[in-house]
């Protein structure tokens, strides 16, 4: 029966191995609620890896690895399947994207972007293991335990 | 030959590689030589003024007539629409409408990109908050270069406020393409920030924390002084016991090599002595007046007159 506890979908896309408790904001974060379409989410589900997972189905709706991997800062776990007519056709994980666009606020008080209405945009600094971003208005880097998500 | 500057957005000295900082100067340098008062005729320059700064207004204001172009613009945030809650990226637009390049200074750091995403004219950044002020670094370069005769293999000492002084970061990181060898001179708890040394590390430039001007004197070629402030210290007494290690004075020129030539990017406070005014070191009155040259070759070649 654990497929059926959040049912199966037919075509779209299943966001697996989302941190518990994570589901939400990743549905915030993808604006999937603006999509329109049918959209559930399973939190506390036992996982092998993670201990706890949240998941996410989005029906008829097949995301671009560009568009999840905005999600890398809260749910590096997360893997995503596309699936069409019930079979997975593409499985991928989530890897750290260019740029993450409208979704980090900035730490800096003195940045245009907590003054007025700015689309935030950050560049991430592949350094090792540690990620740091880099505000791409007041140029200042931070760790990516500073910075908090809209 | 296209210069690659025609329409570009000048905000921030990172995004100008070694090639295209020589340029600056070259062309910066041509136009102190020969004076261009026809070259920007016809075009109207927007000044941007959401906070005062006299002196680089005034700078670039008189670039822009010297070169035969005109000016538009506000210098006080109260006249302006900045104070009835229109946003910068308002501002910007419609001001981009009229002018043919802004130049800008605002208090919040970013505000210079933002603009630039307002308008399609090029943005000429005059400092935002504490983040960049491009030409300030251009005209410390241009300055260096032609007290020294080269720019490369220089021995260079920062002295003062090295912690938070956003001109000697620009500096420093632009001299990265030069060779250089600094000395920083800064109490402790004002020296270099961490990730800057890091930088200099990483790109294999020498450098050395120094406690006293008295102890790098005798080494360098430029002595670039900035201010300490007051505000910055927590302890009073601290403060007291600080200042004077950071005073130029005669006396401390003594064993200064020939070529040693003291910059500083004004306004001084009590760090630089007006006896050093009258030496052969002082230099930091050029160093103003080249801001007029540096500010008219980024003008002309953002407009494609250069
Ligand atoms: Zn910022």
């Amino acid at each position: 029966m654990r497929a059926y506890k959040v049912f199966a979908i037919k075509d779209g896309t299943v966001i697996d191995h989302i941190p518990n408790g994570k589901g939400l904001r990743l549905i915030a974060a993808l604006k999937l609620n603006d999509m329109n379409t049918v959209l559930t989410m399973g939190t506390h589900f036992t996982s092998k890896r993670l201990g706890r997972k949240d998941i996410v189905k989005i029906e008829h709706k097949e995301l671009s690895p560009s568009e999840v991997n905005q999600v890398c800062l809260f749910a590096p776990t997360a893997t995503i399947n596309i699936i069409r007519e019930h079979k997975v056709v593409k499985k991928f994980t989530v890897a750290v994207p260019p740029v993450f666009t409208e979704l980090v606020i900035c730490p800096n008080s003195r940045c245009i972007t907590n003054h007025e209405r700015t689309p935030s945009t950050f560049y991430p600094l592949a350094d090792g293991e540690r990620l740091r971003l880099r505000c791409h208005y007041c140029e200042k880097i931070f760790s990516h335990e500073e910075v908090s998500l809209r | 030959m296209p210069t690659g500057f025609t329409g570009r957005d000048i905000i921030s000295i990172k995004e100008l590689n070694k090639k295209e900082i020589l340029l600056v100067l070259n062309q910066a340098e041509k136009l102190k030589r020969a004076p261009e008062p026809e070259l920007l005729k016809g075009c109207v320059m927007g000044s941007c003024f959401f906070e005062p700064s006299t002196r680089t207004r005034l700078s670039f204001e008189t670039a822009m007539q010297r070169l035969g172009g005109s000016v538009i613009g506000f210098a006080d945030p109260g006249v302006s629409s900045a104070t009835k809650g229109e946003t910068l990226y308002d501002s910007i637009r419609i001001i981009g409408q009229y002018a043919d390049v802004i130049t800008m200074r605002h208090p919040l750091d970013g505000a210079a990109r933002r603009a630039a995403e307002a308008t399609e004219k090029p943005i000429i950044n005059g400092g935002d908050g504490a983040n960049q002020h491009p030409t300030q670094t251009l005209l410390d370069l241009f300055t260096i270069r032609e007290c020294q005769k080269r720019l490369t293999n220089l021995s260079i000492a920062m002295v003062g406020d090295l912690k938070y002084g956003r001109t000697v970061h620009s500096l420093a990181q632009a001299l990265i393409h030069f060779q250089p060898t600094f000395y920083f001179v800064a109490p402790d708890f004002l020296q270099m920030p961490d990730h800057l040394l890091e930088q200099l590390r990483e790109a294999g430039i020498k450098y050395s924390l120094k406690k006293t001007i008295e102890e790098v004197v005798n080494k360098v070629d430029i002595l670039y002084l900035t201010r300490i402030q007051k505000e910055r210290f927590s302890d009073i007494s601290e403060y007291e016991k600080a200042k004077n290690l950071y005073v130029l004075d005669v006396p401390l020129l003594a064993k200064a090599k020939p070529n040693l030539r003291v910059l500083h990017p004004l306004p001084r406070v009590n760090e630089l002595s007006p006896a050093v005014d009258s030496t052969p070191y002082a230099y930091y009155f050029e160093q103003a007046a080249n801001g007029l040259y540096v500010r008219q070759a980024l003008l002309g070649l953002v407009l494609g007159k250069l």
